[in-house]
């Protein structure tokens, strides 16, 4: 039971939360080893101590509780760490450090428990962002669902960039980097058991190096915002929202997989307010709008980066759309829970 | 992607709108349809058909939501069933939300009762297979579109001799209420008749209506080119006087129907009279379960029955399911009743003519 011995039968015990010697193990064994930490980072202080050049510190954080925890695409691992560096990355920030926090379930297997903590490590190597600290707590079976994760986040934001949620001005495009609705039919198929002739998997990804590009560019962010739970519809209705103005998309310059727009259809969910979680809606003035799409679409998460919309004068937070055979609509937020419709 | 961008392409919008545009140039009135399935009312805010016609068609929505028009009382039931220790109540996605007079299955679900939202009646029946010492109940809620699937896992529990699993059954046909909507206080000059329903049915079952109101009636299919020229078909009928039965979903749809699903429901359902919420009670509208399937027939297992409590004398959801009124209409619309928090029939599914016009009728903010 102590992380060295590899079969279906070892479980999470309420024992390795307990601090003592399972847990000591656990943490050593399983976990640290499998993340990626700080270079030359003493082992297990009370707190990570890091150095940040004199700018605005960003601060976030998002808990997990994705349910299967493994999805085509992804797990629940790689999932946290993506969430948490794209949250940073949307306010501009660059990504300093993470933190993991971990509640066990009673009963949960060892080996799922290391190939969670294998895809968070190597999102984390990937991304060149460490987890610099962490907690681990076991509770009682029947007490969570596995494995819910919390994952905080720490960057700066270097003097000169402006991007806020409000930031939308008449005239501005709308971009998003590539297709919509990966993430949310990914996990819907594999939670309902359903099989698709084509598997769509998650688009679980770190956005950071993506909005550094368009940055480092030199391209006028204006906003920029990760269309997660709620899909784009809720995110381009904050935008529209909190800026005070009105967007009108072109939903049919929107990217979509034929395999999503399929699921879709099957299950009577409308693509646009299905989740994404490698996805960025980049809101930018005109004169820079060729120079956003060609250094997205040279980069490997926005080879299908498009122009969807415009920020329009009107009545804030007014957001419509041109429908597929041209008619009018108007998008609003989904409420409450996404249902799968009776006929 | 194949049998679907075909039916969603621009220019033979374009074309197809100047069609509606052409017969409606030779009405001397504007003109009254109506679309009687859910599914056509969202696909219609969901394109923007509205947007696409011109003024001298008017669109309203009929009573074909399914979750809609299910009485209160069902869900006060199904909660009723719910609280009984060991059992798990299995549903479609949309009724979850549906309020009772006390309650809904989303809260109750929140409270600790065993509600799981499934795509098959079929889940249901695996589900109380492997749980033998559960009571599966499943919520036997919409039109000929579904009813054949729960006949279905009827016949497959008793083939299976799988005795705690049942269908609590509100089921409802068509073209019964289009009959009584026809003659009510709505002038109406055309329905939209539904897509999938017809599949099961068929486009002659509407031949009754067509006759003895002289109304047009032209079976649409629910892509928006599907619409767009069942749009221009009625136009044409309403324009020459006609009033016939016409099939725009041939590639579906056959004038005699699905035999095969037909015999199912004949097999295991008998006609009777249902009320729908909002329209009151419309003889011969609704699917029973046949004496001969009792043991799976869910309202008799549990011996559950409960009053049907008053609707919020505010909410104009009958006038609304009848054509009468639109939704901004309503004094509750989008203030005390949103999809939050629907107080009405309307409001209540997202295929609910409420629910679709403040999704997409932009009042949602």
């Amino acid at each position: 039971m102590e992380g060295m011995v590899s079969s279906r039968a070892d479980l999470v015990s309420l024992g390795h939360g307990s601090g003592g010697k399972l847990t000591h193990d656990l943490i050593s064994k399983t976990i640290v080893p499998a993340l990626y930490g700080a270079d030359g980072a003493p082992p297990m202080e009370d707190s990570a101590l890091l150095t940040i050049p004199g700018a605005w510190l960003s601060f976030t954080t998002d808990s997990y509780v994705v349910s299967p925890w493994a999805f085509p695409g992804g797990n629940i691992g790689d999932l946290a760490f993506n969430g948490t560096i794209n949250d940073l990355a949307m306010s501009g920030a660059i990504p300093v450090a993470l933190s993991v926090g971990l509640i066990l379930e009673e009963g949960f297997p060892l080996a799922d428990l290391r190939t969670v903590m294998r895809s968070m490590g190597q999102a984390a190597r990937a991304s060149g962002v460490p987890i610099v600290c962490g907690d681990t707590k076991v509770v009682p079976h029947g007490k969570a669902d596995g494995i819910f994760i919390n994952t905080s986040g720490v960057g700066y934001r270097p003097d000169g960039v402006q991007i806020h949620a409000s930031g939308a001005r008449p005239g501005d495009v709308v971009i998003i980097n590539g297709t919509i609705g990966d993430h949310g039919i990914a996990v819907m198929s594999e939670r309902e058991g359903l099989r698709f002739q084509s598997p769509i998997q998650s688009d679980t990804a770190a956005l950071h190096t993506l909005a550094r590009a368009l940055l480092d560019g030199g391209v006028d962010a204006h906003v920029m915002r990760d269309p997660t739970r709620g899909g784009l519809a809720t995110t381009i209705c904050e935008i529209a929202a909190d800026s005070g103005v009105a967007i009108r998309l072109d939903e049919r310059a929107i990217p979509m997989a034929t395999a999503v727009a399929g699921a879709c259809e099957l299950l009577g969910l409308d693509p646009m307010v299905v989740a994404n979680e490698g996805k960025m809606v980049v809101v930018t003035p005109e004169k820079d709008v060729e120079k956003a799409l060609a250094i997205m679409r040279a980069h490997p998460l926005g080879k299908l980066s498009a122009v969807i919309g415009r920020v329009e004068e009107g009545r804030a937070g007014r957001v419509s759309s041109a429908s597929v055979v041209g008619g009018e609509r108007m998008i609003n937020m989904p409420h409450g829970e996404i249902l799968p419709r009776i006929c | 992607m194949k049998y679907i961008n075909e039916f969603r392409d621009k220019e033979t919008a374009d074309k197809l709108a100047d069609d509606i545009r052409k017969a409606a140039s030779g009405l001397d009135r504007q003109i009254t349809l109506m679309e009687v399935c859910g599914t056509h009312t969202m696909a219609i805010y969901r394109y923007g058909i509205r947007s696409m016609i011109p003024k001298s068609i008017k669109l309203v929505s009929g009573p074909g939501c399914p979750v809609c028009v299910t009485p209160i009382n069902y869900v006060d039931t199904a909660v009723e069933i719910a609280a009984q220790p060991n059992v798990a109540i299995t549903t479609f996605g949309d009724m979850v939300r549906v309020p009772g007079s006390r309650s809904t299955l989303q809260k109750e679900r929140s409270s600790g009762k065993e509600i799981r939202v499934v795509y098959s009646p079929l889940d249901a029946v695996a589900l109380a297979k492997e749980n033998p010492a559960k009571e599966v109940v499943f919520l036997g809620v919409g039109f000929e579109t579904t009813a054949p699937l729960i006949a279905c896992s009827i016949l497959e529990a008793r083939r299976e001799g799988i005795a705690n699993y049942s269908v609590l059954c509100a089921h409802k046909t068509m073209p019964e209420p289009m009959e009584v909507l026809t003659s009510g206080e709505i002038k109406l000059d055309g329905y939209i008749c539904p897509a999938h329903v017809s599949a099961i049915i068929g486009a002659d079952a509407y031949i009754p209506v067509a006759k003895k109101f002289s109304m047009p009636c032209v079976v649409t299919g629910f892509e928006p080119l599907d619409i767009l020229k069942g749009l221009a078909m009625l136009a044409r009928q309403a324009a020459e006087g006609r009033a016939e039965v016409e099939n725009e979903y041939y590639r579906v749809v056959k004038p005699e129907g699905n035999k095969k699903a037909q015999q199912i429901l004949r097999q295991v359902f008998v006609k009777s009279d249902a009320v729908w919420r909002g329209l009151g009670t419309i003889p011969d509208s609704g699917l029973a379960i046949s004496e001969e399937f009792d043991k799976f027939d869910a309202s008799k297992k549990f011996g559950v029955t409960l009053p049907e409590p008053k609707e919020n004398p505010a909410c104009i959801c009958g006038r609304i399911l009848k054509g009468l009124n639109d939704p901004p209409e309503c004094r509750l619309f989008g203030s005390a009743c949103t999809p939050d928090n629907p107080i009405g029939a309307c409001m209540v599914s997202s295929e609910g003519t409420c629910a679709a016009a403040y999704r997409y009728g932009g009042y949602g903010e």
